[in-house]
């Protein structure tokens, strides 16, 4: 183990920037703005997190793809590079999306626990090192715990947060008895010498149970049926940047590092899923958590009537397809899947940035209340149609290209002689399902009447540049796909 | 012909233009409109006039646009292509005057429209099927919002209905097409590239059925028609139009020119089946049309009967039929836009009521004799009559079937008579109510005296015309360039098969087209 503080310390420059940044945060708070009000302490709070994101932005571009770190604790490979990058992105959109939504009671403390969890989150990217990734994980998941029960005055967000803790707890417990078995078995921690390890010994009972504890976990990261459960609450009762932070970053992030966990690391007990009659491993289950959640989410959705479960059960439904996306990293890389991923969380945390300025202005959570938009705020209208289209995978923006690279690679796994192939052809057919639903919200939203004399609604500045940003994100990342592709 | 892809350019612009626009002036936004669909129909014009013809498709843009997955952004033109947009010129053109008078959210709707004009245009430029995908795609969406939002009876429902069809044929579509990609080695997604795959016989049954099926659900094929007379009906004039008009074609199209060439082996397999399918079509949606009460819905399911008649073309794949069903295309479009901006446009928005009964009371060749006698032209039309458009095409189509399958012909024969059956009913329910003949009494007296006066309006009709608004000039030029191309078409179908019939011998046609003279 050739381990050297210097390049740790260089390597983790990102994460460095992030937890100052937190620690200004807070302290400039404390010292300088007790007794101004709330709007303005969120602001400022706002001002410095996104500072700190943006320079552990610029850090993360200059570290670059570094190769292993620290004795290969950390794997600083393109995927690492662009899925820091993709956290970094997700958390500023949801830092402005923040400053849409009503302000907090504590707002520099609601900061500063974004910016924990995002540095949770980068680690998460890189980390490749069973302890590490537990540790990582447990950082993001606590700090989503705090945020997502941060409205102490709502009862939903106090509900929101203990499902979503009672799961992720449990979900925990789950990940780390796996990862102990995975020790018992290879002797260690780290995923290269498991991965030789468990090319020699092929797949065990024992094993069995550990691959079986480590994708309960990564289901219940991913909302993935049947480990979704927590989402739909969590979704409608967190406070909305909570919401949006664990629907983007805190997806893209998890989708990493159980990729990076179960393809270098269990790649040679994955099984086969390009035919019927396989080798046994973990994708076939994995094709079983893909078809669920295809189908759960996406006739699930069909019956809400808020729109925020609306999108939670959307969440589902796409964490099935980029299931298929880790499927087909083994042979086809994981630029689909990280493609995929980080323009789904645009388009969501964007979809949830625009319900934040809409609570904000007093407009209700559910479908119907959205009648009228058009009228009362065309900005706002706009960028809805944007990631709702985005998410229903309409051309030429982002979604579709996420779906086509994904679907691409997995028919690449065997046509459709195999479960791959039935499962795209399964999210292809229900595409046009999720279509309806999302039309029936833009519908509300562009073609319904304004319910009563309801008067525009204001968009402060800062969100309405976050959300213009996030739209134009979606419409030149589809026109020009490459320029995200080529990051990996 | 190198300045075609501009067609798509300007519609795109010209509908963020008329967007901004629409916002401060009603009429500016109108006028643009306009502007962009003439722009847009003389660049393809004058793309005509310089045009050679040639059997393959000329390229006109090829640039790398996702290296990654080999999808190029390849536009390219041939006689079927150039058919088609100077058809989707002219139905712009047409179906902005025909909605002149749309007053709620003038610039919304003429955005919408010219956004559906533009991904149209695009498919039918599109040489490589991903982009000709996304642009098939890129129209679905403004069809809901035009639907929902200014359409009429049930246009919510007819709306959601058109769009789930469409996008459900899409995306059968695209698991055929990334199917055929996979299997071929994920070359690219150009029609050379992805016709050069070698697939077994299998994979080509199966990658044949999803991509065909997919098109031909947007190309009214029956069983799964059902959208077309909903979404039509609901749809407002301008929409009703586009649909039957040109966007029934870009399924059709589909089918010609990503279908059956590139997996000539799967539609030699259910080429039977789709011919019945087709026949099927025009005889059903034929008798459903005779017995229809709804004026808008007799020529909802015309349209339907027309494209079984593009689509039993194309299952006989030879020169003959398909290029009578390439006429037959353009035909239709021109004859179902007429059909239906005189059903929305000239009749309903005068008389409020789409109900033939009701319009039965109304003997409308008096109040509206114009508008008579432009929908007895568009009937004679649609009916297929020498001297318009829809009879060379139809004639080809059935004499290429026959050379195929007499059967076929003769059950399609069947089709036609029906066809003038449904429209002679249609003409006289609508606006010689007092003739008398086949239905009913004839209404009372005093007009059965009046319309021996040659049909000239009597003091009766006179005191309730001032309800209904003169024709206006859109409308009169709206019609005037209809009849014109399909007079012109029919006089002269040469002046379309020129084109058409050197193109059906590209390298990539003639896999799957045998025999008969174009």
């Amino acid at each position: 183990m050739n381990a050297s503080y210097l390049e740790l310390a260089r390597a983790l420059q990102p994460e460095a920037a992030l937890i100052i940044g937190a620690l200004i945060v807070l302290g400039f708070d404390l010292a300088a703005l007790r007794r101004a009000d709330l709007e303005a302490r969120l602001r400022t709070a706002v001002a410095i997190g996104a500072i700190a994101v943006a320079v552990a932005f610029a850090l993360a571009c200059r570290t670059g793809a570094a190769g292993p770190v620290f004795g290969e604790v950390l794997m600083l490979d393109k995927l690492a590079v662009a899925a820091r990058l993709g956290v970094l992105g997700l958390t500023l959109l949801t830092l402005g999306v923040a400053t849409g939504a009503p302000a907090p009671r504590h707002p520099a403390e609601y900061v500063a626990i974004m910016l924990f969890a995002a540095t949770g989150f980068t680690l998460m990217s890189a980390a490749q090192q069973l302890l590490l990734a537990f540790l990582a994980l447990e950082l993001a998941s606590l700090s989503l715990y705090i945020l997502a029960g941060f409205d102490k005055s709502r009862a939903e967000s106090a509900e929101a947060a203990l499902k979503y803790f009672l799961f992720g707890g449990m979900s925990a417990a789950f990940l780390l008895f796996g990862f102990s078995l995975i020790y018992g078995l290879t002797g260690s921690i780290d995923l290269p010498e498991i991965s030789v390890a468990l090319a020699r010994q092929g797949l065990s009972p024992l094993l069995a149970i550990a691959l079986v504890m480590v994708l309960g976990a990564f289901g219940f990261k991913a909302a993935a049926a049947p480990f979704h459960l927590w989402a739909p609450d969590a979704y409608q009762g967190a406070p909305i940047p909570s919401a949006a932070l664990i629907a983007s970053a805190s997806k893209l992030a998890g989708f990493v590092l159980f990729t990076r966990l179960l393809w270098p690391g269990l790649g040679a007990v994955a099984g086969d899923v390009s035919g019927f009659a396989g080798p046994a491993g973990w994708l076939p289950v994995m094709a079983l958590l893909s078809g669920a959640s295809l189908l759960l989410g996406n006739l699930a959705a069909l019956a809400q009537s808020n729109v925020r479960r609306l999108l939670a059960y959307s969440a589902i439904a796409h964490a099935g397809a980029l299931l298929l996306g880790v499927m087909a990293t083994g042979s086809a890389g994981p630029a689909p899947l990280f493609y995929y991923a980080a323009t789904y969380g645009v388009a969501t945390a964007g979809a949830f940035g625009v319900l934040a300025v809409l609570e904000r202005g007093g407009v209700g959570p559910r479908i119907e209340d959205l009648a009228g938009l058009r009228q009362r705020s065309p900005l706002l209208t706009v960028c809805l149609l944007v990631f709702v289209l985005s998410l229903a995978g309409i051309p030429p923006l982002a979604g579709f290209f996420g779906k086509l690279f994904v679907f691409a690679a997995a028919l690449k796994l065997g046509g459709l002689a195999g479960p791959a192939g039935w499962l795209t052809l399964l999210a292809i057919l229900l595409s046009a399902v999720a279509l309806y639903y999302y039309l029936i919200l833009l519908k509300q939203a562009l073609v319904a009447p304004a319910a009563r004399a309801a008067g525009p609604i204001a968009t402060p500045w800062t969100a309405a540049l976050t959300l213009l940003a996030a739209a134009a994100l979606i419409v030149v990342l589809g026109i020009f796909p490459s320029l995200l592709l080529g990051l990996l | 012909m190198n300045a075609l892809p501009w067609t798509i350019y300007l519609s795109f612009a010209g509908a963020v233009v008329v967007l901004l626009a629409g916002a401060r002036s009603a009429g500016a936004a109108r006028w643009l409109a306009l502007l962009t669909a003439l722009a847009g129909w003389g660049v393809t014009l004058a793309a005509a006039a310089g045009y050679v013809p040639a059997a393959d498709l000329r390229s006109l843009v090829d640039v790398p646009w996702i290296p990654e997955l080999g999808i190029r952004y390849h536009l390219a033109a041939d006689g079927i292509s150039l058919t088609l947009v100077v058809l989707t010129g002219l139905a712009a053109t047409a179906g902005i005057l025909f909605s002149w008078n749309v007053e709620e959210r003038v610039g919304e709707f003429f955005a919408l429209f010219l956004a559906l004009i533009g991904g149209v245009y695009g498919v039918f430029l599109s040489a490589d099927a991903l982009l000709l995908f996304v642009f098939y795609e890129v129209a679905i969406v403004p069809k809901y919002f035009l639907i929902a939002k200014w359409g009429s009876t049930r246009r919510e429902y007819g709306a959601m209905k058109l769009v789930l069809f469409s996008f459900t044929g899409s995306a059968l579509v695209l698991a055929g097409l990334l199917w055929a990609y996979a299997a071929g080695g994920g070359q690219g997604f150009g029609f050379t590239e992805l016709a050069a795959g070698v697939y077994t016989r299998s994979e080509q049954l199966g990658m044949f059925a999803l991509v065909f099926l997919g098109f031909a659900v947007l190309a009214g094929l029956f069983p799964f028609h059902t959208w077309a007379p909903t979404g039509h009906v609901a749809a407002p004039t301008a929409a009703s139009m586009l649909l039957a008009g040109v966007v029934m074609k870009l399924g059709a199209y589909g089918c010609l020119r990503v279908a059956m060439p590139l997996f000539p082996e799967g539609f030699f397999f259910w080429q039977p089946v789709i011919a019945w399918l087709a026949v099927a079509g025009i005889v059903y949606a034929g008798l459903v049309a005779l017995v229809q009460e709804d004026f808008k819905f007799v020529i909802g399911y015309s349209s339907v009967s027309h494209m079984g008649f593009v689509l039993l073309g194309l299952a006989a794949a030879n020169t003959r039929a398909v290029g009578g069903a390439v006429l037959q295309m353009f035909s239709h479009g021109v004859i179902a836009g007429l059909l239906f901006a005189v059903v929305g446009r000239m009749v309903y928005d005068r008389t409020h009521t789409r109900r033939l009964e009701d319009l039965r009371a109304m003997t409308l060749h008096r109040r509206l004799p114009l508008v008579a006698v432009i929908f007895v032209l568009a009937g004679m039309a649609s009916m297929g009559m020498p001297g318009f458009s829809g009879f060379p095409a139809e004639l080809s189509i059935l004499i290429g079937a026959w050379q195929v399958s007499p059967l076929w012909a003769l059950v399609a024969a069947v089709g036609v008579l029906v066809a003038a059956a449904f429209t002679l009913r249609a003409i006289q329910l609508a606006f010689f109510g007092d003739a008398g003949g086949m239905e009913g009494p004839a209404p009372p007296g005093p007009q059965v005296d009046d319309g021996r006066r040659g049909g000239r309006p009597s003091k009766d009709a006179s005191d309730d015309a001032h309800l209904m608004p003169p024709i206006s000039w859109p409308e009169k030029t709206g019609a005037l360039l209809l009849i014109a191309a399909t007079v012109l078409v029919g006089v002269k179908p040469d002046l379309l098969l020129d084109w058409i019939g050197p193109s059906l011998q590209s390298s990539l046609l003639q896999a799957v087209l045998k025999g008969g003279a174009p």
